[in-house]
């Protein structure tokens, strides 16, 4: 079909050699090799299952389980379009369009001559700068057809897709780069961690305390999880520094992937070095070695920013052997690519995903605290989360316990994108009114505000007066507002068929029943349904949220079921009771139409009319 | 209520065995006391093709595989008062679903029929055709539950449900009194 770069194996060899022949490492050896030619050949997965002592099966479950890892031939550019509801809404059927007329292909295909490959990707953390896409691992944002043409005539004079970006890309610093191609867009700085921070001031703090201190002063805080699940973050690190094990990880959560949530990003981008000293502290507190950021892959154009930071800090010092000078204190982190995998930012699947298996989450109980990377005590904590507890050593417990209100404690970045004037960062105390942020965002007319992502709470305009805090809106940070004129059981059906697409297939109830519920959707917005088909929507609902392992298949539902309690109208204006008893989703025409077409006659029931 | 008029109940098999018509024999001599209340209009066991009246109860083995189920019943929907599914046939398309598996194909139903008389294994079909004999009727893309052709009021799970449980369930039903399911009696061995 498209001309295909031959597969040099030796190439292949050389690339599983660098990581040592190490099974564990499959991700970043089928990684680079997808890099180098564009896909992951046969012949390219035996050899590495030779070498790596794997069957030729596993490595082929691990490349089959990632977006970004393809088993076909992609062209030399891949263009992947986020296919984000915030992206529709702000125009992506033109810029598909746009692409697929400039380009000569459609959506899922790859042009003949092998140059370029057209495809679609859930969020890619860019809504407030939608429509956005990724080219290879370079980022644009806020297309429009003008834009497109731009790109495509570019691309097709030879412009590599970094210098669309800008001419003197190769000069630029690694954080230039990260900034000219995207926006941090910061409308609100608060006091923890977008304004002013010395540097490791923190760290340097909690190298005068013992590992014990350190847990006492996070534990008094009142720090949560800032990913979304809301776990005291003092007691996760003392579980993993009271539990048995020779070797301890600690890992940090980079992998964004709910829709509607970008403050990971801009932590990355504006306080990377916040990020690692947070990691730092948290070695420190539970006696860790080694760390492992993982990156979701969407983020790659943040890669060179991290790896150069990492580099900094241990050309001085602060990672590695004797950390400031500590005896003893010997800390290290590699950067772990992901590779387009929602499922992976639930912390069993990343660390499966980092030992080199499919990114499946892991039965709990055991949890990482005492079970985790390698067998080993890990703590997983979010981005954000590692940058307070930094900030917290650095002012104390006391400072930070009296910033936002009881049980929720701190500050909160909220991703705010949709219908709103200021999309963007937004840091503020805990305990804010969502209709107090909706006008600080400029959202003021909104219909529906959906907090949390899609695995959240779909909020009515009526109690727009609820609060962001755990104990009412708990939130990893996603705020997406919906003005009047959209359509929420577009929005719903958009988020399950996501959640249908990230299923990893493990458990039965999530891979169909979320399918199920997906055509549920289809039916409502096609006027199909009938009443008993709301009854139907909570049934499986309860049962998929009741018999799935991981935190996927137990939010899945979420989007329609706070619909179905926030906006029971929408449903109920959509059915009718059917007085025949007859299903009228069921078409006995398309039923019959392909055994018509295999015995080359008519239906002597359905189709009466013999004249024709 | 011997004073009362006798219940009408119709019964057919769709995509299913026979085996759960089987399964209403296995309530046994309270067959004759249920006999006195209730009369079988159409019904393979009565040999009746067609509704005589309107009737009470319905009772729909096996889901449909082909354009005569749906419409034996969708026939059945527009007689009957209460419809009642038994055995997993007649509630998920049970056996004959399993070619609903063939998803992966551009024409899953004629890899079906293929295998089943020409290329599989076992087959003598000196022929080599598929049948496709006038009076045969068409069969539909996949297996639909019963559910998904028609409402269905009741669905009484088993393969085949227990003697006890269609009993029951009867009962109850021709006494006004069913209010669904013990759970307990709801399992699957």
């Amino acid at each position: 079909m498209s001309a295909a770069a031959p597969v040099d194996l030796g190439e292949v060899a050389a690339i599983s050699a660098r990581y040592g022949d190490d099974a564990g490492r499959m991700l970043d050896i089928l990684r680079d090799t997808q890099e180098a030619f564009r896909w992951i050949s046969p012949e390219a997965m035996g050899l590495i299952a030779e070498r790596t002592g794997l069957s030729r099966v596993a490595v082929d479950g691990v490349a089959s389980f990632y977006a970004f890892l393809s088993r076909h031939p992609k062209g030399r550019i891949t263009i992947r379009l986020c296919d984000d509801i915030v992206d529709r809404f702000a125009g992506l059927e033109a810029v598909t369009r746009t692409f697929e007329e400039e380009l000569g292909i459609r959506v899922g295909e790859t042009s003949a001559d092998g140059a370029v490959s057209l495809e679609t990707t859930p969020c890619i953390g860019l809504c407030d700068q939608a429509p956005a896409a990724m080219i290879n691992d370079v980022v644009v944002t806020r297309l429009d057809a003008k834009r497109v043409r731009e790109i495509v005539h570019g691309l097709k004079a030879g412009l590599s897709p970094e210098d669309l970006i800008s001419e003197r890309f190769a000069d630029l610093s690694p954080y230039e780069r990260a900034t000219h191609m995207v926006d941090n867009n910061i409308r609100h700085a608060g006091q923890v961690l977008l304004g002013p921070v010395p540097e490791d001031a923190g760290l340097k703090a909690a190298l005068d305390l013992r590992p014990g201190q350190i847990i006492d002063t996070l534990e008094a805080s009142g720090l949560r999880g800032c990913g979304g699940a809301g776990f005291p973050t003092g007691r996760k690190w003392r579980f993993a520094a009271e539990a048995q094990g020779d070797r301890r990880f600690v890992m940090c959560n980079a992998d964004e992937g709910e829709p509607g949530t970008f403050k990971d990003r801009v932590l990355l981008t504006e306080r990377p070095d916040l990020v690692i000293e947070g990691m730092t502290i948290a070695a420190r507190a539970v006696g860790a070695a080694e760390g492992i950021i993982y990156l979701r892959g969407e983020y790659a154009y943040l890669q060179p920013l991290i790896e150069e930071t990492l580099a900094r800090r241990r050309a001085d010092g602060r990672l590695g052997k004797a950390i400031l000078g500590v005896e003893g204190f010997d800390f290290d982190i590699r950067l772990q690519m992901g590779a387009g995998a929602y499922i992976c930012g639930e912390e069993g699947a990343m660390i499966s995903s980092c030992e080199g298996l499919p990114g499946e989450p892991k039965t709990r109980p055991p949890y990482p605290v005492t079970h985790g990377y390698l067998g080993c005590p890990t703590i997983v904590d979010n981005v954000e989360t590692l940058c307070h507890a930094a900030r917290i050593l650095d002012k104390g417990s006391a400072w930070f316990h009296a910033i936002g209100e009881a049980g929720s404690h701190g500050t909160k970045l909220f991703s705010v994108s949709g219908d709103c004037l200021n999309p963007g960062v937004y840091e503020l105390p805990y305990g804010l009114k969502l209709s107090e942020l909706l006008e600080m965002v400029g959202g003021e007319g909104a219909a529906a505000v959906l907090v949390g992502g899609p695995s959240g709470t779909m909020v009515a305009r009526d109690t727009f007066d609820r609060r962001l805090t755990f104990d009412d809106l708990a939130t990893g940070g996603a705020v997406v507002v919906f003005g009047p004129e959209r359509n929420i059981l577009e929005i719903v059906e958009y988020y399950i068929s996501f959640f249908v697409h990230e299923s990893c297939g493990y458990c039965t109830p999530c891979r169909v029943g979320n399918v199920f519920l997906q055509r549920a959707i289809a039916k409502f917005r096609a006027g199909l349904a009938n009443p008993e088909d709301i009854d139907y929507l909570r049934d499986l609902s309860s049962t998929i949220i009741e018999t799935s392992r991981c935190g996927l298949g137990m939010t899945s539902p979420n989007p329609i079921l706070s619909t179905l309690e926030n906006f029971p109208l929408v449903y109920s204006a959509m059915v009718k009771p059917s007085g025949d008893g007859l299903r009228a989703t069921f078409d006995i025409q398309s039923a019959i139409d392909d055994a018509r077409k295999l015995a080359h006659r008519r239906s002597h029931i359905f189709d009466r009319d013999f004249t024709q | 209520m011997s004073e009362l008029p006798k219940a009408r109940v119709a019964t057919t098999s769709l995509a299913g065995c026979f085996g759960c018509h089987m399964a209403i024999l296995d309530m046994d001599e309270r067959l004759i006391d249920l006999m006195s209340h209730v009369e079988i209009d159409r019904s393979p066991l009565t040999d009746i093709k067609r509704f005589t009246r309107r009737c009470d109860i319905g009772i729909i083995e096996g889901g449909c595989c082909n354009e005569e189920n749906v419409h034996v019943l969708q026939d059945f929907r527009k007689n009957c008062d209460v419809l009642i599914g038994i055995g997993q046939c007649a509630i998920m398309g049970g056996l004959p679903a399993m070619r609903n598996a063939i998803m992966h194909s551009d024409e899953p139903l004629r890899e079906c029929l293929e295998e089943a008389y020409i290329t599989g294994r076992n087959i003598r079909n000196k022929t080599h055709n598929v049948p496709n004999d006038p009076a045969l009727p068409l069969l539909l893309d996949q297996v639909y539950p019963c559910s998904q052709v028609v409402k269905m009021d009741v669905q009484i799970p088993g393969c085949a449900p227990e003697g006890d449980l269609i009993y029951d369930t009867l009962a109850k039903l021709l006494a006004g009194r069913f209010r669904g399911f013990e759970p307990d009696r709801v399992r699957f061995d």
